[in-house]
This record gives structure tokens, sequence and C-alpha cells, in this order.
């Protein structure tokens, strides 16, 4: 953290700058687009890459900059994805709103459960995420009559995008359409790291004893955050719903929490696209891997972790960004 | 082609993972069956089963259907994620171009592949998956192992019937197949005129025995009708029931057959004696063909027994051969599904067939007690009931 310009003029111009958009980031987004024109054969694949980088994303907002560390953001994530599969059912097939609907749902509960989750830290926090997580899955579980239970979602019809493009076999509108909502869940995320609320979050996790010193309401950033970062995740979970049509209880499991922190560890946290990247490795390495040997896959994934944690304690993108020689790709 | 390997190549290394990837050349004289399961996490042993219930009957034919060489893929779901699954059934189907798709250790994974089986036009054959509704969410899948309610509501008809006994008391697991086999097996028993004097659910996971087990002996039923999961379960509630004196032949105990499981048996020791399961696939059985099954599959398996998966696998590949055979090896999915209905074989487990309108398996239900031969504990068939439908099909509607 090189913060050490203390007049307004240079912390607004530090701002700037972090806001500045670099060529990487360029670079990557233009990649991206290679799927459909290379690989129309993985765009199933891309879309849900793509879901998984804005959940990702979500829990880096939280866990990355503000320090809340968490191991049961599936909640949210499957609170979005059982409200835009149940607002189907209800009659409402529309996906745009159905996915705002969902974050906002996502974002509700969330804002809720941050009035618990500021008042801990660390390992106190680390079970309550998991507890409030697990209850979730377990409420859904027993409430058959809604979630359908162990069997999952059924009847969920999801309308075309504009009435026009339909959910196809390839996965061309799935990915365009996950693609399209990560970019602006990027682009949100961005906007809110590089401000001043972004900058008091990044104290809460270096120093929490300070912030109020110096007069900052941590527990009101805190909260904010959490509830952006639910709605992020719900609106991801939703994106799954609508790109595949199913809901079942493992969009609220554990293993689903305990994914999208090692897909955020062996991206790097804290970086917005640490995530994101964590979520390609981890879903390819996942995909390629299981085709070889669809029994003991997560083996190699083990051993990727222990690998990156050892050798970059900053993920891959923080390891790359040494090379570089640059802070933050 | 070569675009894509370039794009690969260059993926690969910026994210310095290596990864092979080829592309397997396509001959028409192959059949490429895809086949869905949950290969890893906690399912994954029932996968193991069905897998080698494939491959059992895959090695006992050339490895060939209809004359043809068969190309397995194999996708791992993880779990019950329809999501996954449905993307590996749309990945199996646009890129790796399959003719079949099959497997399907989980209901949930059936329903998630269900829609591409619709839209591609592809057979569909799901092994195992147990809820009734799998069969009714595609037109192109037919099911080779079992429903829940099929053993069960006939189950509870016979156990009035034939059993002699007027009322009971069910403790199922709490979870979709528990519900589905209590609601089965209450509906039979009380068709037959049976009164169910108490029902209770005790957790999937970890539960203790004890509570539930003094709830059952204060109400005082002629009988426990009990489903719960395989693995631990069994013996743990064996061993609560003995010791409040609920055994066979005082206090009759009925069950679905996993209850009875040759590991189980082992554990529960004699407390097992007596207990009267609802199985539609009895290993003991003495039949030639299901004799020759059971010495080929713990040959090939270091002396594993084959269990209701295995049997899902074998006879489900047995399906795919029949059908492709009937349209002289014709892929086209509503071919196959056409040829598939009404299909009947004689399966290690008894005599088979797919029931032309649903698609569902139609096949005996066995009735077996737990007794002493040769000093071994055993599930020995005391009754059969033959050409057993799914009670609840078009019911639900």
């Amino acid at each position: 953290m090189a913060l050490t310009e203390t007049r307004p003029m240079q912390a607004r111009a530090w701002i700037r700058r972090q806001s500045r958009w670099s060529v990487y980031e360029v670079l990557f987004w233009l990649a991206a687009l290679l799927p459909f024109y290379f690989m129309p054969t993985y765009l199933t694949l891309a879309s849900q890459v793509a879901i998984a980088a804005l959940f990702a994303l979500s829990v880096d907002l939280i866990l990355g900059y503000a320090g809340i560390i968490t191991l049961g953001h599936a909640m949210f994530f499957g609170l979005g994805a059982y409200c835009a599969g149940l607002i189907t059912k209800a009659g409402w097939g529309e996906p745009l709103t159905g996915l705002l609907i969902a974050g906002a749902f996502a974002a509700l509960v969330g804002w809720i459960m941050s009035f618990i989750i500021v008042r801990v830290r660390h390992l106190a926090l680390l079970m309550i995420t998991l507890g409030l997580g697990l209850l979730t899955a377990e409420l859904a579980n027993s409430m058959r009559w809604l979630t359908g239970g162990t069997d999952g979602l059924q009847g969920v019809d999801v309308w075309p995008i504009f009435g026009r493009y339909d959910f196809d076999l390839w996965g061309y509108t799935a990915y365009a359409y996950a693609l399209v909502v990560l970019f602006l869940g990027v682009l949100l995320a961005r906007r809110l790291v590089n401000s001043s609320f972004g900058l008091s979050l990044r104290g809460v996790r270096e120093n929490l004893n300070r912030m109020p010193a110096i007069g900052s309401p941590y527990r009101r950033h805190l909260q904010t955050i959490y509830t952006i970062s639910a709605g992020m995740a719900g609106v991801a979970g939703a994106l799954l719903t609508q790109t595949t049509e199913t809901v079942s209880l493992d969009t609220l499991s554990f293993q689903r929490s305990a994914d999208v922190v090692v897909m955020l560890i062996l991206g790097g946290t804290g970086r917005l696209y640490g995530g994101i990247l964590g979520a390609i490795i981890f879903m390819v390495a996942r995909d390629q891997l299981s085709d070889m040997n669809p029994q003991y896959w997560y083996f190699w994934i083990g051993i990727l972790l222990v690998v990156v944690v050892l050798a970059m304690p900053g993920g891959i993108l923080g390891g790359l960004a040494r090379l570089v020689g640059k802070r933050g790709a | 082609m070569k675009n894509r390997v370039v794009t690969w190549t260059l993926a690969a290394s910026a994210l310095g993972v290596g990864f092979g990837w080829a592309a397997s050349a396509y001959a028409a004289d192959t059949v490429k069956i895809g086949l869905i399961m949950a290969y890893s996490g906690p399912f994954a042993d029932t996968a193991n089963q069905m897998q080698a219930g494939i491959d059992l009957w895959l090695a006992e034919h050339n490895g060939e259907v209809a004359g043809k060489k068969v190309e397995l893929i194999k996708k791992d779901t993880g779990g019950p994620s329809p999501d996954v699954a449905k993307r590996l059934a749309q990945e199996l189907v646009v890129r790796d171009g399959v003719d079949i798709i099959a497997g399907f250790t989980l209901t949930p994974e059936a329903l998630g592949a269900a829609d591409v089986a619709t839209q591609a036009k592809k057979f569909m054959v799901v092994m195992n998956a147990a809820t009734s509704v799998v069969t009714e969410k595609s037109p192109y899948i037919a099911r080779t192992s079992l429903t829940i309610p099929q053993v069960n509501y006939a189950f509870g008809k016979w156990a009035v019937e034939k059993g002699g006994v007027k009322q009971a008391y069910t403790l199922v697991a709490d979870y979709g197949p528990g519900h589905d086999a209590e609601s089965s097996f209450a509906k039979g028993f009380k068709e037959a005129g049976g009164t169910v004097v108490g029902a209770d659910a005790s957790p999937v996971a970890n539960p203790d025995f004890s509570a539930f087990v003094q709830r059952i002996k204060d109400a005082n039923p002629e009988a426990v009708y009990i489903f719960i999961p395989g693995g631990a379960q069994p013996p743990a509630i064996g061993k609560a029931l003995a010791e409040r004196g609920l055994t066979p032949p005082k206090t009759k105990l009925f069950g679905q057959g996993e209850l009875t499981l040759p590991e189980a048996l082992e554990s529960m020791g004699d407390t097992a004696k007596g207990i009267v399961t609802t199985f539609h696939y009895t290993m003991e059985r003495d039949d030639p063909l299901n004799n020759a099954f059971v010495k080929a599959y713990r040959d090939a398996n270091k002396n594993r027994s084959p269990d209701l998966f295995s049997i899902g696998g074998y006879d489900g590949m047995h399906l795919i051969d029949a059908a492709l055979k009937k349209t002289n090896g014709d892929t086209d999915g509503d071919k196959l599904i056409e040829a598939a209905k009404g299909m009947a074989w004689d399966s290690p487990r008894g005599p088979v067939s797919i029931d032309p309108e649903t698609r569902d398996i139609i096949q005996t239900v066995w009735i077996r007690e737990v007794k002493e031969v040769d000093g071994k504990l055993q599930n020995v068939v005391i009754d059969s009931i033959p050409n057993v439908k799914d009670p609840l099909h078009g019911a639900a509607k």
C-alpha cells in the first residue's frame, strides 16, 4: 500500500490514476470475446465461468477489500438462484427484471445479515458465515413445497432476452448474457474500490482500531459493502438459474462457498481480476482434469492450490503482477 | 480446428497450467456414449458401482453395442448439481458429438440433462435416478433402475395381504427419497386395509436413533417400516431397535433393500434376522443368469459384490445394445426411443421390460427376509410380485 500522500489534491489524483483503464484490462475483455469465434463448443462452459467469476468478484469485494472472511457466501448465490427460479414459476419469465429482483432480494437478506456480520471478526466471523450458510441450505431442504427439496426446483421457464434471443443449446446467448452482466459487475466494483469509500474499506482491512479514531464509520461501510456483495452474489445465482433453467440445493451448498474462496486464493484477493482469473483457472482446470480422470481431478486442484499459496502468496495474479513489475494488473 | 488448438495452447501457457486436449476422430462404426455421473464427491461410490456394471457388460460383449465399437466419454458432476449436469450434457452433444447420453446416479443430474436430450433429440438412458418424475421430463428418456414408489407401494400392499400386518409405524430419513418411500408405502398399506399408527422422520446425516426408537416403543406397533440411507445407519438403527426389544418376531421390521445390504448385515449380526425388505434386485437370488453376473462382477472388481447401481448400469447397456440392434445401428434419438419402448429382456434381476407409455422399467419386486444360510446372514427371497409398474406416473397430474 503506497498510501503515503496526505494532501487532498494528491489523494484525488491517486484515485484517478488507480481507476484508469490499463492495457491489460482492455486486452482481457477483448480476449473474453474470443470464445465466440474460436471455441464455440466451449460457450456453455464459458458462461458458467463468467457466472463463477461474478460470484468470486462479489466475495472479493468483502474478503479482498474489506477483510470480511466468509465461508457462507453461497447463501446469497443460492437465494438469488431460487428467487429467479421462483419468479419464473410465478409466471414472470422475463430475464432482465428477474435478475434485478433476485439481486435486490439477496441484497436485502445481506443487509439484514450485515448487522450480525459487522459485530464479529476473524474466527467467529468464519463460524457465523458458515453457520448461516448451512442454516439456509437446510431451510431450503426442509421447505420442499417451495424449493422442491433435493430434486431441485422444477418448471423453471425463462423467456428469451428482449423477447428475441433464446437460450440455445450451444450457449451463445448464455455466454453473451453472462459476459455483459459480469462486465457491468466489474464496472460497479471498479467504481467502488477506486473511491474514498473503497479506501476506507482497505483501512478497515489493514487496521480496524484506527478507523474510528480517524472518524470513519467503519460499521456502516462494512454493512454497505456486505449488502452490495450479497446483491452481486444473488445476481450471479440468478444468472445460473436463467442460463441453465435449473435450481438445486447445490447452489446453497458449503461446497460452493468453499470453491469460490479457492478461486479467489488461486487468482489473488483484493485485485478485482484475481477472482475472475481464479474462476477461469478453477473451472477450466476442473473441466479438463475431470475429462482426463473423472474420479480424482480434485487432487490436482489441491496440488495447484498448495503450489500457488507457497510460491505466490498474492495468488497467480499477484505473482504475474510482480513479474511484470507493476502492482495490480 | 487449427485455430482452436492454437488458442488453447496460448491460453494454457498464459495460465501456467498445461492441459492435454485431443480431439478424437469421428468414425461411423463407433457409438459414442456420454456418461454423466457424480464420479467425485460424497456420491462417488455409487458412480463407481454403476461404472463397474457398465464396464462388465462391455467386457462381456467385446466392447461393442450392435456390432459397433463403443466409445465412453465420462463426465463428472461432483454431486447433485443439475446446472453442471446440463452443461455437461450440452458439451457432450455439441463438442463431443455423442449419440447417446447415459448414466445419472442422482435425480437432479437427470432432471438437469433432460432438456438437452429433448432439444438435441438424443436417446437418454437413466441408469439410477429413482424419482418418479424423471421420465416425464423428456420424451427421449428411458429408465433401467427403479422408482422408490414402485418397490414400496407394492410392498405396502403385500405387508397387509401376505405379511399379515394390520398396523405399522413408519420411520424414514428426512429427505426426498425418504418422504417418497414413506408416502408410497403408506398408500399401499392403507389401500390394503392397514393403519399407520405413527410416522416419524430422522435426520439424513448422523442421527441418534435412540429417541426415535423409544417413540416407536411407546406407540407399540405391530410392525415398523424403515427407510434410511445405506452405510453406517442400518447397523445403528438395528442396534437401537434390539436394545429396546423391538426385533422380529415380536415386532416385524420392514424396509427397502438398502437396510440389509451385505455390509450392513455383517455389522448388524443376529439382530438383523427376520427383517423383511423389498427390492428390485437381490444379489443372493439363486438364478443362473444372476449367479453368472455376480461371479463375473466379483472377479472383475476385487471380490466386491454388485448392488442396485451395478445392475442399473448393466441393464442400461443392454437396453442401448438392444435398441440399436432394432434400429440397425441408427442412432437417431426418435428411432432409438421408439425401439426401446416395450423392449423386454431377462436381466440378472429377473424379467424386465420398458413400459411403452411411460418409458419406465417394469419389473419384479422381490420380498426378502434375512435368514441364516450356511452360518451367514443373507436376504432370502420369500415372495415376488411380478410386473410392477411405477404407481405414480400419470397420477401426479
